[in-house]
C-alpha cells in the first residue's frame, strides 16, 4: 500500500474542523487560522497530486482500495486521473480562498468553519471517489452543510434566505433522489455486485441494453441536470447564490456545480454512451437555451449576485454542449470550461462579497465609481468579468474555443447560436465593470476600506489561477487532454462514432 | 533554406519587453511615477532599436524578396487539443506561438514602435501631474506588447488573442479617466462594438481550423489548391468564400468600418495620446492587417469577397468624410478622418492592392499620428478645450505645433511630394486598373472632401481670429519633439514607393509576382488637382469667419451630418428596447413561469402533506381500522392474485431479469 495520499487530501479539512470543535468560542482568529492551515494542506497535497500524476501513463493513480461492505459490493476506492484532477485542484483553490473571503465573519465563527470544512471535503470527495457508492455518499455530506450556512449565514434580497436555503437543498436531494433510482438499477442490471464505475462500465456494453441505457440516462441527467443548472432546472441557481453567504457561493458556483458535470461524463457518457447519444440532441438545445436565454436574463438583473448566479448558468450551457458533442475536442473543452468556470465565478463571488460586506448593498444602481475606493478589489472585479466574457489571456478562453471548435463540428446551427452568446456575455459584464467599478466618486463610498491583508488571498490565488491558465494552458489542457484520452471516454465517444457534422 | 538575419530570432523580444515593463510597473514602480515612465520608454526604445534591427535584415540585406516567399517563423507549441487528426491537415491538433517575419510585419514592427515610442514620449508632458500617471504607462506598454504581438503572429489564434487584447487596453485607455461618464460610456462601447465583429471573426476561425487543421498562416497558404477553392458550403457558396466573409467581420469592427464604426469617434474620450496610438499604429489598423495577413483567403474566395470589401471599405470612406465636415471638436474630426482612411485602406485592399493598402497604412499612422499629437498640444494649451470655432489664432503663438500640423494637413490632403500623395495615388490607380472606376470615383471625391474638412480644421483654429480669453503657449520639447520627428516622416514616408525595389517590391502578397509600375499621370494630375480644389474651396469659405457658414446655408444636410445620420441613436433605440427588452421579458418568464412551476410543484407536495396530517389522528381506533382493512386487501391479493404482483418488482420496470 502507498502513502493514501488522497485520503489525507480529504481529511485535512476534517482534521481543521475536529481541532475547531475544542477551540473556545471567543478565539476566531485561531479558528479561522486553524480552517485556513486545514484547507492549505488539502490544497498543497492536490498541487502536489497534480503535478506528480503521470499524464504519459494515464488512467487512476494514486489509487486506494479497500473493501468496505462485502456482501453489498462496496469498496471505498479512491484514485484520480485527468478528468478528476482538475476538479480536485479547483475545489482546493476554491476552499482555500473561500476560508479568507469568509475572514470578517464573527457571527458564530466556530460553527461557520466547522460546516465549511466538511462541505469542502464532501466536495473533494466526490471527485476522488472511483466507486459509485461513495460518490453517492460524499455528494450526501455536501447537502447538509449547505442549508445551515444559507440560512443562518444568507442572506435575505429578492427571496428570504430560508426560501433559498430550502431551494438549493430540495434540488440537490432531488439530484440525489434520482440518482439514488439510477446507482440501484446499474447495480442490479449490470450483475457485477460492484458499484465501481470502470467496472460497471466494463460491462456496458453487454449487460445493459439501450432501452435500459436511455431510461437510466434520463433519470440521472435530471439529477446531474439540475445540479449543472441546465434549463429549465436552473431556477434554483441565482436564488441560491443570492441568498447564501460567500464562501458557500464561491463553492456552489465554483465546484458543486460541476459535480454535475463530471457525473454526466464519468458516469453518463462512460457507462451509458448510448443513452448519452441518444440524448445528446435534447441536451444541446437545453443547452443553447442556457447560454442565451440566462444571459439575456442576466442584462436584466439589478442585484450583483443575480448578474453572476444567471451568468453562471449561462456558462454552464457552453459545458453542456461541449460534453454532448461527443468529440475528444469538446469534451476536453467541457472539463477545461468546467475548472475555468469554477475559478472564475469564486474570483467574481469572493469579489461581490467583499463589496456587500463592507456596503451592505449588492444593488447596482446604488452602486458606482468603487475603482475610486477600492482599486485593489477593482482589479479583481475588472478580472473576474473579463474572464467571464472569454477574453484571451484568461482560463475562460482556453475553454470556450475548445468547445466551441468541438460543437460546431456536430451541432452547427446551436453551436452558433451559442458562440453569439459571446456578445451578450460581454454586454451584461461590461455594464456591471461600468456602473459599479467606474463613474464618478461617490462620497457616501469613502468610508470603504479597500481590501488588505488576508482579504487579498481570494484575489491572488484565482487570478494568478485566471491568468496563468490563459497564458500558459497546456498546464491544464495536457491534464484534460491525458484524462479523456485515457479514463476509457475516448474509447466510448470511438465507439460511438459521432456522426460528422454538415459543412466541414 | 533561407538565409536567416541574427536578428530574426530576437524578434520575439519586440514584444515582451513591453510586457516586462508592464509588469514591473504593475507590481512595483507604481508608487514612483517618473521610474514608471522612465521604464516604460526605456522599453518601447529597446523595441524600436530591436525592429529597426529586424528590418535592416529584412530590407536592407537582400534576403526580403525571398522572405516574401518563404517566411520566417520561429514557433513553440502553446495549446494541445486532444492531439486527434483534425481537418484536412490530419495532423494532431495544436496550436504554437512564434514569430513570423516576412516584408509585411517587419514594416508593421517599424511603424507600430516608431509611433509607440513617439507617443510615450509626448505622453510625459502630456499626463504629467495625472494621479494614474504609472498606471497610463502601464496601460500603454501591455498596448504596445499587444500590437507588437499581433503583428508578429504566426497563426490566426494567435493573432485573435493579441487582437482581442489589443482590444482590451483600448478599453483601459479609453476608459482611462474611469470617473468621466462620458469616457466610461465610450470604454464600454469600443468593447462592444469590436466584440460584434469578434464573433464574426472567431465563427471564421473556427470553420478554418475546423476544415484544414490548422491556423498558420503560411500551412493554409500552401493548402489553398485549386480543389480547396472549390469546395462548397452551403448553397453554392464555396467554403472559402464564407470563410472570408466571417473573417472580415472582425476587421468591420476592429477598424470602424459602416457599421461597426461607431465606436472609433467616441473613443477620442480617452487621454488625446491613446487617440493618436489608437488611431494611427494599434487597434483600428490591426483589422487591415489581418486582411493583408490572410490575403491568400480572399484570393482562393470568389471575386464577390473582395468586392464586398471594396465597396464597404469605400462607402466607410464617403460616409465618415461627410460626417467630418461637420463636426466642430477637434478630435472628433480627426477621429471620422480615420475612419474615412481606414475605409480608403480597405477599399485599397478590396480592389486587390495589398500594396496600396499597406502603404496608405504606413503613411496614415505617421500623419494621423502626427496630427492627434498636434490636437493634445493645442488642447493643452488651452486647458481641455477641444471646439475649434473656440480656438483661432493658434498659429502665430504655436509656432511648432502649427507649422507640423499644417504638414499632417497637406500629407493627408495629398498635395506632393508629402507622403499621403503617393499612397492615395497607388490606391486611386489601383482602382481604376482592376476596373473599378465607380470606386475611383468615389475616393476621389473622398479626397477633396478630405482636403476640405482637414483645411477647415487648420483655417477655423490655427488661422481664424484669436480669442482673447485663450492664453496658448508652445508645449514643452518632449510634446514638440515627437511632431518634429512624425512630420519628417509625413514627408519622406511616401517616397519609400519611388525606388524600384521600394515598398511595393517588398509588401506584397504570398507568391505574387512583383509589377514595377511609374508613376501613373493620369491617376496622380486628378488627384493633385482635387485635393489643392479642396483645400483653396475650404479657405475660402472658412477664412476669417466666426460662425459655420455651411451650417447657415444649408441647415437640414448639415444637421443630419452633424448627428452622424443618427446611427447611434438607432443603435441605441435597438439596444434599449430590443435587447433590454427581451432581457426583462424573460426575467420575468424565469421568476413566474418557470420557477411558478418548481414553486407550483413545492404548493402541491405541501398541500398533500397537509391532507395527510388528517389521516395521522392519534386516535388508536381509526389505526386500527385501517390496520384490518388493509389485512384483509393484501390477503386477498396474496390468495387470489398471485403472479400479478410481479409487476411491482423494481427489476421488470427496468426492463431486465
Amino acid at each position: 500500500m502507498t502513502f493514501p495520499v488522497l485520503t489525507l487530501t480529504l481529511l485535512a479539512p476534517i482534521i481543521a474542523a475536529l481541532v475547531i470543535v475544542f477551540l473556545p468560542q471567543d478565539e476566531p482568529k485561531t479558528v479561522k487560522i486553524t480552517a485556513a492551515l486545514g484547507t492549505f494542506t488539502s490544497l498543497a497535497l492536490s498541487l502536489f497530486v497534480y503535478f506528480a500524476y503521470n499524464k504519459q501513463v494515464g488512467g487512476f493513480q494514486f489509487n486506494e482500495t479497500i473493501a468496505w461492505t462485502k456482501d453489498l459490493g462496496v469498496t471505498y476506492a479512491l484514485g484520480v486521473d485527468g478528468i478528476s484532477l482538475p476538479m480536485l485542484l479547483l475545489t482546493n483553490l476554491i476552499g482555500f480562498s473561500a476560508v479568507f473571503a469568509s475572514w470578517n465573519i464573527d457571527k458564530r465563527p466556530k460553527e461557520f468553519f466547522i460546516l465549511l470544512m466538511i462541505l469542502i471535503t464532501g466536495v473533494m470527495g466526490t471527485f476522488v471517489a472511483k466507486d459509485l457508492f461513495i460518490f453517492f455518499l460524499f455528494y450526501e455530506v455536501v447537502v447538509i452543510p449547505i442549508y445551515i450556512m444559507v440560512v443562518i449565514w444568507g442572506s435575505s434580497k429578492r427571496v428570504t434566505k430560508e426560501y433559498a436555503g430550502m431551494k438549493l437543498t430540495i434540488y440537490l436531494l432531488m439530484g440525489s433522489a434520482f440518482l439514488l433510482v439510477g446507482l440501484v438499477a446499474l447495480y442490479l442490471q449490470s450483475g457485477a455486485d460492484t458499484f465501481m464505475i470502470t467496472e460497471l462500465a466494463k460491462r456496458s456494453a453487454t449487460m445493459l441494453p439501450k432501452d435500459f441505457q436511455i431510461i437510466v440516462f434520463g433519470l440521472m441527467l435530471l439529477g446531474f441536470g439540475s445540479l449543472i443548472s441546465m434549463f429549465p432546472f436552473h431556477s434554483w441557481s441565482p436564488d441560491g447564490y443570492a441568498g447564501a453567504p460567500t464562501a458557500v457561493s464561491m463553492i456552489h458556483a465554483g465546484v458543486l456545480k460541476k459535480i454535475g458535470g463530471y457525473g454526466l461524463i464519468r458516469v453518463g457518457i462512460y457507462v451509458l454512451p448510448l443513452g448519452a447519444k441518444f440524448w445528446a440532441p435534447v441536451i444541446a438545445i437545453l443547452a443553447i437555451a442556457n447560454v442565451l436565454y440566462a444571459a439575456f436574463i442576466a442584462l436584466a438583473q439589478k442585484d450583483l449576485k443575480y448578474v453572476v448566479g444567471y451568468s453562471s448558468v449561462s456558462h454552464m450551457g457552453y459545458v453542456l454542449i461541449g460534453m454532448f458533442a461527443l468529440n475528444m475536442v469538446s469534451v476536453d473543452g467541457a472539463v477545461a470550461q468546467m475548472f475555468a468556470h469554477g475559478v472564475m465565478a469564486a474570483l467574481f463571488f469572493s469579489m461581490i462579497g467583499f463589496i456587500y460586506e463592507k456596503s451592505h448593498t449588492r444593488y447596482i444602481p446604488d452602486l458606482g465609481g468603487l475603482a475610486h475606493q477600492m482599486p485593489r478589489l477593482a482589479t479583481g472585479f475588472m478580472i473576474a468579468g473579463m474572464a467571464s466574457l472569454g477574453l484571451p489571456g484568461t482560463v475562460n478562453f482556453i475553454g470556450e474555443f475548445t468547445i466551441f471548435l468541438g460543437s460546431i463540428k456536430v451541432f452547427l446551427i446551436p453551436a452558433i447560436l451559442g458562440i453569439a452568446g459571446i456578445i451578450f456575455t460581454a454586454t451584461y459584464n461590461l455594464r456591471v465593470l461600468a456602473n459599479v467599478l467606474f463613474g464618478p466618486r461617490r462620497p457616501e463610498w469613502d468610508h470603504l476600506q479597500d481590501i488588505k491583508g488576508p482579504e487579498l488571498v481570494p484575489l491572488f490565488v484565482l487570478a494568478f489561477v485566471v491568468i496563468i491558465g490563459g497564458v500558459i494552458p497546456n498546464l491544464l489542457m495536457d491534464m484534460v487532454n491525458s484524462g479523456v484520452h485515457s479514463s476509457g471516454i475516448a474509447a466510448v465517444i470511438q465507439a460511438l462514432g459521432q456522426a460528422k457534422g454538415g459543412i466541414f | 533554406m533561407i538565409r536567416m538575419e541574427a536578428s530574426f530570432q530576437w524578434a520575439w523580444l519586440i514584444p515582451a519587453l513591453p510586457l516586462l515593463s508592464f509588469l514591473i510597473i504593475g507590481f512595483i514602480t507604481k508608487k514612483w511615477p517618473k521610474l514608471s515612465s522612465t521604464i516604460s520608454i526605456a522599453a518601447i526604445l529597446t523595441s524600436f532599436v530591436l525592429a529597426v534591427w529586424v528590418d535592416f535584415g529584412v530590407f536592407a540585406s537582400g534576403v526580403g524578396a525571398e522572405l516574401v516567399e518563404k517566411p520566417y517563423q520561429h514557433v513553440v507549441n502553446w495549446l494541445t487539443f486532444s492531439g486527434v487528426p483534425w481537418g484536412l491537415s490530419a495532423a494532431p491538433l495544436n496550436i504554437e506561438f512564434g514569430t513570423l517575419i516576412d516584408p509585411l510585419s517587419a514594416m508593421m514592427l517599424f511603424v507600430v514602435t516608431l509611433v509607440a515610442s513617439l507617443v510615450q514620449i509626448y505622453s510625459v508632458g502630456y499626463m504629467h501631474g495625472d494621479k494614474g500617471y504609472s498606471r497610463y504607462f502601464a496601460y500603454q506598454s501591455l498596448f504596445a506588447m499587444s500590437m507588437l504581438g499581433l503583428v508578429l503572429s504566426t497563426n490566426l489564434l494567435q493573432l485573435f488573442i493579441f487582437w482581442e487584447l489589443v482590444g482590451l487596453c483600448s478599453y483601459l485607455l479609453i476608459g482611462f479617466w474611469f470617473f468621466k461618464p462620458s469616457a466610461r460610456e465610450a470604454a464600454k462601447k469600443a468593447f462592444m462594438t469590436t466584440r460584434v465583429g469578434d464573433f464574426g471573426l472567431l465563427l471564421g476561425i473556427l470553420f478554418l481550423l475546423n476544415k484544414f487543421g490548422t491556423l498558420n498562416f503560411v500551412q493554409l497558404f500552401h493548402m489553398m489548391t485549386p480543389e480547396v477553392k472549390a469546395m462548397v458550403a452551403v448553397g453554392g457558396v464555396s467554403y472559402l468564400t464564407l470563410t472570408a466573409f466571417l473573417v472580415f467581420i472582425g476587421p468591420i469592427g476592429k477598424s470602424g468600418q459602416f457599421p461597426l464604426h461607431v465606436w472609433l469617434p467616441d473613443a477620442m474620450e480617452g487621454p488625446t495620446p491613446v487617440s493618436a496610438l489608437i488611431h494611427a499604429a494599434t487597434m483600428v489598423v490591426a483589422g487591415v492587417y489581418l486582411i493583408a495577413r490572410i490575403y491568400f483567403l480572399f484570393q482562393g474566395a470568389s471575386p464577390a469577397a473582395l468586392e464586398f470589401v471594396a465597396s464597404l471599405g469605400g462607402f466607410t470612406a464617403i460616409f465618415a468624410a461627410s460626417i467630418a465636415i461637420a463636426q466642430n471638436d477637434i478630435k472628433r474630426i480627426l477621429a471620422y478622418s480615420t475612419l474615412s482612411q481606414l475605409g480608403y485602406m480597405v477599399m485599397a485592399l478590396g480592389v486587390g492592392s495589398l500594396t496600396a493598402g499597406m502603404f496608405h497604412l504606413m503613411t496614415h499612422a505617421f500623419f494621423k499620428a502626427l496630427m492627434f499629437l498636434g490636437a493634445g498640444s493645442v488642447i493643452h494649451a488651452l486647458h481641455e478645450k477641444q471646439d475649434i470655432w473656440e480656438m483661432g489664432g493658434l498659429w502665430k503663438k504655436m509656432r511648432i505645433t502649427g507649422t507640423t500640423f499644417a504638414i499632417g494637413v497637406l500629407a493627408i490632403a495629398g498635395v506632393p511630394p508629402l507622403a499621403g500623395f503617393f499612397s492615395k495615388d497607388e490606391i486611386l490607380s489601383a482602382a481604376l486598373h482592376n476596373g473599378h472606376p465607380v470606386l475611383f470615383g468615389i475616393g476621389l471625391f473622398t479626397a477633396m472632401l478630405t482636403a476640405f474638412y482637414m483645411t477647415r480644421l487648420f483655417v477655423i483654429a490655427f488661422m481664424g481670429p484669436e480669442k482673447a480669453e485663450n492664453h496658448p503657449h508652445e508645449s514643452p520639447w518632449v510634446m514638440t519633439l515627437p511632431l518634429v520627428i512624425l512630420a519628417f516622416f509625413s514627408i519622406v514616408g511616401g517616397w519609400a514607393g519611388i525606388p524600384e525595389h521600394g515598398f511595393a517590391y517588398f509588401v506584397r502578397p504570398w507568391g505574387s509576382e512583383f509589377e514595377p509600375e511609374a508613376m501613373n499621370w493620369l491617376v496622380a494630375g486628378p488627384s493633385i488637382i482635387v485635393g489643392l480644389a479642396g483645400i483653396i474651396l475650404s479657405y475660402i469659405v472658412y477664412y476669417g469667419k466666426a460662425s459655420d457658414p455651411v451650417e447657415a446655408a444649408f441647415p437640414r444636410v448639415y444637421k443630419v451630418l452633424k448627428n452622424k445620420y443618427y446611427v447611434d441613436e438607432f443603435y441605441l433605440w435597438i439596444i434599449k428596447h430590443i435587447v433590454d427588452g427581451i432581457g426583462k421579458v424573460l426575467y420575468w418568464f424565469d421568476i413566474y413561469i418557470v420557477d411558478g412551476i418548481v414553486d407550483g410543484l413545492a404548493w402541491i407536495a405541501r398541500s398533500l402533506g397537509s391532507l395527510f396530517r388528517r389521516a395521522q389522528t392519534g386516535q388508536l381506533q381509526v389505526y386500527a381500522i385501517i390496520f384490518f382493512v388493509a389485512l384483509i386487501v393484501l390477503f386477498l391479493a396474496v390468495t387470489y392474485g398471485e403472479g400479478q404482483l410481479h409487476a411491482l418488482n423494481p427489476l421488470a420496470l427496468g426492463g431486465g431479469k
